[in-house]
């Protein structure tokens, strides 16, 4: 780093529930090369600035889905953003917004796991098959219809991008939904009934308002607002054939 | 967790949405500009005659209605949505001012409809 | 005894965040003027029902400058109206596959678009022949 030193300035929105009565911005002065990330740079202030500083992180790799914060108020994962983007300007880092800030830039996460235990995130076998009669089947365009749903990393990036989530809490937000039609959109998985009690509530697809910026921020290309909203229709069809359909009513 | 109730409205806002996206601004066009300013098109073309021969017919009658009331019902829902977007959550009230507005709008329409007899 | 005290961040003003939560914002407003259009289309018809003098009322109405400038308005809002109701189709179809390819994004937006314009000039040309 020597002679060709930069420095640039991040600022951190502090949050210490023992002090701080509401979060607080504090600046540092941070030296970086081309190639670190924000992740690298909140390192730097830990290591180096200020040890009080806290966050999540893991894997470093876009993987993991724990760095997720707001970058200069877009929610992005620090380790796949770089500080040079931002230089010779600053950045500013906050928690991601929508969820309480449990400490700096750590949020509580309660809410999103409770909600994610609760739409049976597993296949939920359509017929049950014995191991002799082998492997549930599935064609490539099968596949095809929840691959990419499939994909989610649970970071809450698209929670932060939701104002519907930030507004009412009890809706149960993009990731989710996407992660559960990604089973029911699993031709091996025969519980959608089960799930979209969830789905068909005002709480499930319902709550959305198809804002779509949940779709644009999900670092994995999950599309979280065309897994709910291609459930609109169904849930629709649903409400209106379900006194005409045989068993349609307690769905 | 209670079935929610937005298929019927949203059913209505999506074919207000959809009829708007595709002919709104051609209406928009000939009633609201070429029309009363005299571009593009006869005079005469909305008459008191026209007119009244158009919501004499019964498809004229489906037209016009579908257009009024849908497009109504089409607004209410997004009105609706567009006050708790704003942090308005009086949600019974608002939802009697929205999908009440277009019902009477609705009502409106179909008895003045209903009366001009052929 | 937790020394927990997550802190909730307060929501007033959301929109004006983020460039695509004002676009969203925009496109909502929209609605506040197709009810704006309606309601005048309904004073027609109500006017309409009354007979020919009421009509020509409502009609000499229509020429006022205030209700040009109105009308411009609209016309302006339900252009955009169109547009992003094409532009977020995307995000209400199933995932589709033609050929065995998937249908992407801007097909659809882009086919919405085409039948939009063909469905305006339709209306156009009708109201242009019959009259």
């Amino acid at each position: 780093m020597a002679d060709t030193e930069k420095i640039i300035e991040i600022e951190v929105l502090r949050y210490r529930p023992e002090q701080d009565k509401e979060p607080v911005w504090q600046s540092y002065k941070v030296p970086f090369t081309d190639d670190m990330s924000v992740l690298q740079g909140v390192q730097y202030i830990k290591d180096y600035l200020d040890e009080t500083v806290s966050f999540r992180w893991s894997c470093r790799m876009a993987i993991c889905g724990s760095c997720g914060m707001m970058i200069d108020d877009k929610p992005k994962l620090s380790c796949k953003t770089f500080l040079r983007d931002y230089y010779p300007g600053k950045l500013r880092v906050e928690a991601l917004k929508h969820l309480p800030i449990e400490r700096d830039l750590i949020v509580d996460a309660t809410d999103f796991i409770t909600k994610l235990e609760s739409i049976k995130p597993y296949i939920i076998p359509k017929e049950e098959r014995t191991l002799a009669q082998g492997e549930y089947l599935q064609t490539p365009e099968q596949r095809d219809m929840y691959e990419q749903f499939s994909s989610c990393i649970n970071c809450m990036l698209c929670y932060a991008a939701c104002p519907q989530y930030g507004l009412n809490p009890k809706f149960t937000g993009p990731g989710i939904l996407a992660l559960m039609h990604r089973y029911n959109a699993d031709s091996r998985d025969g519980g959608q009934a089960e799930r979209n009690e969830l789905g068909y509530a005002d709480e499930g697809y319902w709550g959305c308002t198809a804002v779509g910026y949940c779709s644009e921020v999900c670092p994995k290309g999950v599309d979280p607002a065309n897994a709910i909203n291609q459930n609109k229709m169904n849930s629709a069809i649903n409400y209106f054939t379900r006194f005409v359909t045989p068993g349609g009513a307690d769905k | 967790m209670k079935r929610s109730n937005e298929p019927i409205f949203w059913s209505l806002f999506g074919a207000g949405g959809m009829l708007a996206a595709l002919v709104g601004p051609a209406l928009v066009f000939i009633t609201g500009i070429a029309v009363p300013f005299g571009l593009v098109f006869k005079p005469e073309t909305m008459s008191y005659a026209h007119m009244l021969a158009l919501s004499q017919n019964w498809a004229g009658k489906i037209f016009i209605l579908a257009v009024i009331a849908l497009f109504l019902w089409h607004a209410a829902h997004r009105i609706h949505i567009l006050l708790h977007d704003f942090g308005v959550h009086a949600v019974t009230a608002v939802r009697v001012l929205c999908y009440g507005g277009a019902f009477a709008g609705t009502v409106i329409a179909a008895y003045t409809l209903l009366m001009i007899k052929a | 005894m937790s020394n927990r005290r997550p802190y909730v961040r307060s929501m007033d003003g959301w929109w004006k965040r983020d460039a695509y939560f004002v676009s969203y914002m925009a496109r909502e407003v929209t609605s506040v003027f197709v009810a704006a259009y309606a309601v005048v289309l309904l004073f027609g018809l109500v006017r309409l029902g009354q007979g020919e003098a009421a009509f020509n009322g409502w009609l000499q109405y229509l020429k006022t400058p205030w209700m040009l400038v109105f009308h411009v308005i609209v016309l302006a809002v339900f252009c955009y109206h169109t547009w992003s109701w094409f532009k977020i189709m995307p995000k209400t179809m199933p995932i589709m596959f033609v050929g065995g390819k998937r249908v992407q994004p801007g097909t659809i937006t882009g086919t919405g678009l085409a039948a939009a314009v063909v469905a305006c000039l339709a209306l156009l040309f009708i109201v242009g022949g019959v009259s």
